[in-house]
């Protein structure tokens, strides 16, 4: 199992998880990811989402269960998640770009507008980003999220940027 | 001489939590460290907490710990800081050294709360400086905010080796590889994908061969291992570092608990020698608790529910509180000891736990008589 050998989940092993949404969901505009794969007594994302989406329930090593109807892409959950494993998609962005929202507790933040390299789960380049927001309010405890646009085919590969120069 | 109702010796997550439960019952607290703050590894620990909302899940162990000191405060809790306790003696006496001076402190309770030490691995070059172990990296970046190097080289991949690294890069060095002995990572996923998204390699079935270096740490040798631990020729890789960093497991800190006659039980999963105690956190001599480190490595969250239920004891022992309330406050612990050493990574810990608590039990192969703490591997 590549988690276990590498400590990255493959697409394999993403698309296996619960909570990955239908392409069909996808297709409709912002939804969540959570690339949480290991039973471990964790359930913050649960209380974290206003809309009831997420569920662990019990015992709480259950791996989360998306409904992903309930889900609107708000990203509320991403910076309560202690292993940085929730990310928010957006495939409809534009005809070419897609977001994706990501926790980022690396300083110094990027600006909004700067261009930044996408990186991968191994944190190889993989695009060109831009950066549409940054979001660092005292609810999120200090895990800033950053929305940033990247070519639709690299949607469910950005996980991750690295500022430039 | 000092008297007290209940002296604990440690001021990490576990000796607060007994504090806090103690003397919010109503029994008069003396609480001890050699450091000169409170609150043991807590404030090294910036990242948020696993777990469910009830044991802090989502909160950074820093704010625990301001949270913890703030309770202590209120309750009127005595602490004793830059204390060490050296001896412990008949009747519950203590030997501290204080202010360069012997003081005894006669306690009614005592609950050890002493922690752990670092595991160290020998190999060529491990005393150059610049060889360090991942508390001492920890104190450095996150509480003295001092960088003791620009390129480290991880050994160890459990939850502290991951989370150490993934603090290093935020502290502005570079880790260039986290290489891990075993055939896969020790630590959580989660921990290990930040690292890998950040460009850090994760080497498994791979050591640390050789340090080198004139006066410090210049280079670090890596070797692949095969199946049988064996260093395979020819897989050898050399890293130009500055600092490596050993994050290889802990031990408890067990003297005081030995001196005291505490009778112990070996067992690998919880880190060694551990004092049999059971499920109050009583140990084998009466009216000596223990819990955290010292009572099977596990993590700062059941460190604090531990640290609870010997408080919860000592309250009921006293008679602060009636069975029937001790019990009820105690069933709370236990199902949230139970929740937190669920799952594949804790049921190690679970079971060597049931067996702690439970030796002749155990022997008899018979069912546990009742729900008790559950029990498996570190740090979230």
């Amino acid at each position: 199992m590549p988690l276990e050998k590498e400590g990255i989940l493959s697409l394999e092993e993403l698309a296996r998880l619960p909570a990955w949404p239908s392409p069909e969901r996808l297709a409709q505009g912002p939804v969540v990811i959570i690339e949480c794969a290991q039973e471990i007594p964790c359930n913050p994302c649960e209380d974290a989402c206003r809309q009831g989406a997420i569920t662990v329930g019990e015992p709480i090593t259950n791996l989360p269960q998306l409904a992903e109807d309930k889900c609107t892409g708000c990203g509320l959950c991403i910076a309560e998640c202690p292993g940085q494993a929730i990310f928010v998609v957006d495939l409809t962005y534009s005809d070419t770009e897609a977001t994706v929202q990501l926790p980022r507790e690396f300083l110094p933040l990027p600006d909004k507008g700067e261009w930044v390299d996408g990186l991968d789960r191994a944190g190889e380049k993989v695009c060109a980003a831009r950066v549409l927001k940054v979001l660092n309010p005292a609810v999120f405890d200090r895990t800033p999220v950053i929305t940033v646009a990247v070519p639709k085919e690299f949607a469910m590969q950005v996980r991750n940027i690295a500022r430039r120069g | 001489m000092q008297t007290t109702d209940l002296a604990v010796v440690g001021a990490g997550p576990a000796g607060l939590a007994a504090a806090i439960a103690a003397a919010s019952a109503g029994v008069r607290v003396l609480l001890i460290d050699e450091n000169a703050r409170p609150g043991g590894q807590l404030f090294k620990q910036i990242h948020k907490f696993f777990g469910s909302k009830d044991h802090y899940a989502g909160t950074r162990g820093i704010d625990i710990g301001t949270r913890l000191l703030s309770d202590v405060e209120a309750l009127g809790v005595e602490v004793m800081l830059d204390s060490v306790v050296w001896g412990i003696f008949a009747d519950h006496t203590l030997g501290v050294i204080r202010d360069r001076r012997n003081v005894r402190v006669q306690a009614g309770s005592i609950c050890l709360a002493t922690g752990a030490s670092e595991n160290a691995l020998a190999f060529p070059g491990w005393t150059l400086p610049g060889v360090m172990g991942a508390g001492a990296i920890q104190t450095l970046i996150n509480v003295e905010r001092v960088l003791p190097g620009k390129r480290v080289l991880m050994v160890g991949s459990g939850n502290v080796g991951l989370i150490v690294s993934y603090q290093l890069l935020q502290a502005g060095a570079q880790v260039v590889a986290v290489v891990e002995a075993l055939p896969r990572v020790g630590g959580y996923g989660v921990h290990a994908g930040k690292l890998r998204r950040n460009g850090v390699p994760i080497l498994t079935s791979t050591t640390i061969r050789e340090a080198r270096g004139k006066d410090r740490v210049e280079k670090a040798t890596t070797v692949v291992l095969d199946e049988r631990w064996r260093q395979v020729p020819g897989t050898e890789r050399e890293y130009d570092v500055d600092v490596i960093c050993l994050a290889l497991g802990l031990t408890p800190l067990s003297e005081l608990a030995w001196m005291a006659g505490c009778q112990f039980a070996y067992i690998p999963q919880l880190g060694g020698h551990v004092p049999i105690h059971d499920e109050d956190m009583q140990t084998t001599v009466p009216g000596i608790y223990v819990a955290g480190d010292l009572a099977g490595i596990e993590e700062a969250s059941t460190a604090m529910e531990e640290g609870k239920l010997a408080g919860i004891a000592v309250a009921q022992a006293l008679g602060h509180l009636s069975a029937a309330e001790a019990c009820r406050r105690k069933e709370a612990v236990f199902k949230r000891l139970d929740e937190l050493r669920s799952g594949p990574f804790g049921e190690a810990r679970q079971k060597a736990k049931t067996r702690l608590c439970h030796p002749a039990v155990e022997e008899q192969s018979a069912p546990r008589p009742r729900p008790g703490p559950k029990h498996s591997e570190r740090q979230g």
